[in-house]
């Protein structure tokens, strides 16, 4: 038997009978926690989104309540906008868009008792733009909020008046980066902003104080407010509290997205157990473990884990993939990371050379080409990889690659040279053989199933 | 930018007044009501026009460059008609994974689609049917992914794509398009 999902974010969602709209949400409760969370100083809401000890559930994994605290309210003397980053464009994640079609009232509640926290009085959603749907769920769902008064003026009798808009994107991934969406949102090409000086809690929106927040991670604060910082805590592991939505794909027999506390399933027991094992009775070969920028993680390769002792102290352990649980630190640990929770499988059928090319095309296409070596190194890395894998490969190709992919990494703006860059590293020190042999041009992987069917 | 003012269609008064009521959202600045505007238009008239760009610039108070430097960069938002019918297939990993690139052949060749306007871009002799390849549609769990106009289509396979273009030939016949 798998492990039971904890349900907390998606507890309702596919529930039969479940529905989007108000009338459901209220019968399930919903908006009470507002209730509480406006009787409450916005202060003390922070300060329990700190002891939760919630990190980002967008990527980057960084602590919620630390990043509401970069805003200074005694001295700030502009407007505070919250901006709510739904732009999931990240290939293997999917755990937003089920919490868009399936429940936007957790969103919109988690994003008034957030706004009101940051006393944000303007929000707005940054939808990705192949969401039409989710962007007409949304709009309705936030009218029907506007009608019970749970948003606009004077929110239940309580002097604090917010709104929220939808504003939908329009296919450019570099807008799931803050600085992007900020410059999205202000009408412009969405090139990230160099930080410092752009913290968007210093400088965002409109060179106001901005928060903005994963969707996933907005919907906690409702939890963290309904059950008490301390309390949510208990959830997961120390520094990893709280649930994660895992999105699975590609080749397992259930790919799909499971929730559980962090830390308390593995990578085994998610792909064997909850997803029915690899496809075709195949052998696990890799895992993509937070998104396909995330370092590709070989399944017969052991990993060198840190592991506090009894006495404090900590040793290094080895394990192998299976045996890894999912948090974001012991992730971290294996050189990859858990990023935004989307786990891309491959089998031992996979052309893994065909599998990076696939990546690099995204990453050549996605850049917003505003640094150079991001523009170039990344539709630099695709031709090679094209050439590699039509046959044209060169036995010194492998080392340009990781020459190329080195000097991406660290030298842009924004996080998008490391997340071109990563994946080029990885596969290449990974199975560094099948580079070789393509290059060699032997048909040793004639085994192998191409990834794609050449096009041209 | 050649356009001018009178080039600019006549637009009807629920577009204006759509345009108004997306405008209002962005009470600091309007300049941010550009892409809204874009889609708007989109939706309205099937691609941007140069008049489409003039006249959101007009009513944003903006240079026509301001609004033409966001349309060439958003990748759906599009410069030319494209199909009546719109197949856009998923690319990235997880499709691929799951046979996306097979689909976009079957859609391809079903649609005969022949003319390529773009990279990974495909148009019909008659204009009605279009099939391209996107970026990552998030929802790798239903691999293959694809979307047709703005409908999503999830689990997509040979057989469902034979049932949709069924429908839309029968549609065809109704509406005579």
């Amino acid at each position: 038997m798998p492990k039971a999902e904890y349900r907390l974010i998606l507890k309702h969602a596919d529930e039969p009978g479940y529905t989007v709209d108000i009338d459901c949400y209220l019968r399930h409760g919903g908006y009470q926690v507002l209730k509480k969370a406006l009787a409450m100083a916005p202060d003390q809401i922070i300060q329990e989104v700190k002891i939760s000890g919630l990190r980002g559930r967008g990527g980057a994994g960084f602590p919620t309540g630390v990043k509401w605290g970069f805003i200074n309210h005694e001295k700030n003397t502009k407007p505070v906008y919250l901006l709510c980053n739904a732009d999931e464009s990240e290939p293997g994640t999917f755990k937003d868009r089920q919490i868009i079609y399936k429940d936007p009232h957790q969103l919109i509640e988690g994003m008034v008792i957030s706004a009101y926290a940051n006393r944000a009085h303007l929000a707005y959603i940054y939808i990705r733009g192949e969401f039409a749907k989710g962007a007409e769920i949304l709009e309705k769902a936030l009218a029907e909020a506007r009608e019970r008064n749970f948003l606009g003026k004077n929110i239940l009798g309580s002097g604090y008046d917010l709104e929220i808009y939808v504003f939908r994107g329009a296919g450019a991934y570099i807008c799931g980066e803050e600085t992007g969406l900020i410059e999205s949102l202000e009408g412009k090409r969405a090139y990230p902003r160099i930080k410092p000086p752009y913290f968007p809690a210093v400088l965002g929106l409109y060179m106001c104080p901005t928060i903005v927040n994963n969707v996933e991670t907005l919907c906690h604060v409702k939890h963290i407010v309904e059950m008490g910082g301390a309390e949510y805590a208990r959830i997961g592991t120390p520094n990893n509290t709280g649930t994660r939505i895992w999105c699975v794909s590609g080749d397992v027999n259930k790919p799909g997205y499971y929730e559980y506390p962090c830390g308390a399933i593995t990578f085994g027991e998610l792909l064997y157990e909850v997803c029915g094992g690899i496809r075709n009775g195949n052998k696990l070969k890799a895992v993509i473990p937070g998104g396909s920028s995330a370092k590709v993680l070989r399944a017969d390769k052991k990993y060198k884990i840190p592991r506090k002792k009894e006495d404090g102290s900590t040793e290094m352990i080895e394990m192998g993939l299976e045996d890894i649980p999912l948090d974001f630190d012991t992730v971290a640990a294996t050189g990859s990371m858990s990023g935004s929770g989307g786990i891309i499988v491959m089998d031992h059928t996979r052309d893994m050379v065909e599998c990076l090319r696939n990546i690099a095309e995204f990453y050549a296409h996605e850049s917003c080409g505003q640094c150079t070596p991001c523009r170039e190194g990344s539709l630099w890395m695709k031709k090679m990889l094209d050439r590699i894998c039509s046959g044209g490969g060169r036995p010194e190709d492998s080392k340009l690659l990781l020459e190329v992919a080195n000097h991406i990494a660290g030298r842009t703006i924004c996080a998008f040279g490391e997340a071109c860059a990563w994946p080029v590293q990885s596969f290449v020190e990974m199975f560094g053989e099948e580079f070789e042999a393509k290059q060699r041009r032997e048909s040793s992987l004639e085994i192998l199933e191409p990834v794609t069917t050449r096009t041209a | 930018m050649n356009a001018t003012e009178k080039d600019v269609p006549q637009l009807e008064e629920s577009f204006i007044e759509e345009a108004e009521r997306i405008i209002s959202q962005y009470p600091v600045s309007k300049r941010s009501a550009s892409l809204p505007l874009l889609h708007l238009w989109q939706k309205h008239f099937g691609f941007v026009s140069p008049q489409g760009v003039q006249w959101i610039a007009e009513k944003l108070d903006l240079e026509p460059i301001a609004v033409e430097e966001i349309a060439t960069f958003y990748p759906m938002i599009r410069q030319r008609p494209l199909g009546h019918y719109q197949f856009k297939v998923c690319r990235t990993l997880s499709c691929a994974l799951a046979g996306s690139y097979e689909i976009f052949e079957y859609i391809k060749k079903s649609c005969k689609t022949v003319n390529e306007v773009g990279h990974h871009v495909y148009v019909s002799e008659d204009g009605k049917f279009s099939v391209e390849f996107v970026e990552c549609l998030a929802a790798c769990g239903n691999a293959p992914v694809m979307m047709l106009n703005e409908e999503e289509w999830m689990d997509v396979t040979q057989t469902k794509i034979d049932a949709i273009l069924n429908h839309l030939m029968r549609e065809k016949k109704k509406e005579e398009f």
